[in-house]
């Protein structure tokens, strides 16, 4: 149930990049579709009653490493989020370029205004 | 209980999602995705998450001031849709059929909440929870990992994140360009 609703999240923005003409439009598409890759890796990793892979004081290792949720992929969750705000901003800076030299968002009309 | 909270979380952002990618004003369309955002640091903390949820809150907020700052002063505040790329049919009757198959690859995967790792031999996770202390000091095993034991990738992801700045300079520069490079719209409205 849940995995099937992230999977829609995907789909949605998915959607977004295939059907939509405006660029705008499209990198928004782009952007719903890395959260929920990144949520959907964060609630593979989940357990549950899984506390947070915090050490806190007098806390015995023992029962820590059963408690804990698994820390890896937050760390590579962590890594993929910061590495795709630099894609956006590319994404976005590209964008805005061509706004400047074709004056539309829109991709037909760019593709058009091409020839 | 976490499981509930997920699922409203998770048809909250899908609404939102939608919102975002059918509205006609930018600025709405804008505010919608920060909602998705903020869907996802919400869920990351209900997940045992809290160093995934701040940095989503921060790059939330970068991307809404870009996405802002590249649509607001273009004087594009509404959007006309005209005619969709590919016929609308087919794109949205192939999307249903991939949500069906993939439906399938879901049942595959273990039940939410059962920890995925534990029988797996070799796994670093475990020896990462008990020994992080002990090794590196850090009582956050997240850091821990971070800056310890996989540092080479966050040198990576730095080195990444900067390649893409120099980027987003190198194209929105506005010195350095050919004179004779009239490629704006100003520049060719002057011209002709």
């Amino acid at each position: 149930m849940i995995y099937g609703l992230c999977l829609l999240l995907f789909l949605i923005g998915f959607y977004g990049v295939v059907v939509k003409r405006n660029l705008i439009k499209i990198i928004m598409g782009l952007i719903v579709m890395e959260y929920a890759v990144h949520l959907f890796i964060v609630l593979v990793s989940y357990q549950r009653g899984g506390i947070v892979p915090i050490l806190e004081e007098g806390q015995k290792i023992g029962e820590f490493v059963g408690l804990a949720v698994d820390p890896l992929p937050q760390v590579l969750v962590l890594t993929a989020i910061v590495i795709n705000f630099g894609i956006t901003a590319l994404v976005v800076a590209l964008a805005v370029r061509l706004y400047e030299k074709y004056g539309t968002f829109d991709v037909g009309e760019i593709r058009r205004l091409r020839g | 209980m976490t499981p509930y909270i997920i699922i409203i979380l998770l048809i909250f952002m899908i609404i939102a999602a939608l919102v975002a990618l059918e509205t006609r004003d930018t600025l709405a369309a804008v505010v919608a995705l920060a909602a998705v955002g903020i869907g996802t640091s919400i869920a990351f903390l209900f997940l045992g998450a809290p160093d995934l949820a701040i940095t989503q809150v921060v790059v939330e907020v970068l991307v809404l001031l870009i996405l802002i700052r590249a649509t607001i002063s273009r004087d594009v505040t509404t959007i006309q849709e005209g005619k969709p790329q590919f016929g609308m049919t087919i794109a949205v009757s192939s999307l249903l059929i991939l949500f069906l198959f993939s439906l399938h690859m879901v049942e595959v995967l273990p039940v939410f909440g059962l920890r995925a790792h534990t029988g797996l031999a070799g796994n670093p996770s475990l020896h990462y929870l008990g020994e992080a202390l002990a090794e590196t000091g850090a009582a956050n095993v997240v850091t821990a990992i971070l800056l310890d034991y996989r540092v080479f990738d966050t040198i990576g992801e730095v080195t990444v994140l900067f390649v893409a700045l120099i980027g987003v300079w190198t194209v929105l520069r506005k010195k350095g360009r050919l004179r004779g490079d009239s490629d704006s719209v100003e520049g060719m409205v002057k011209k002709s």
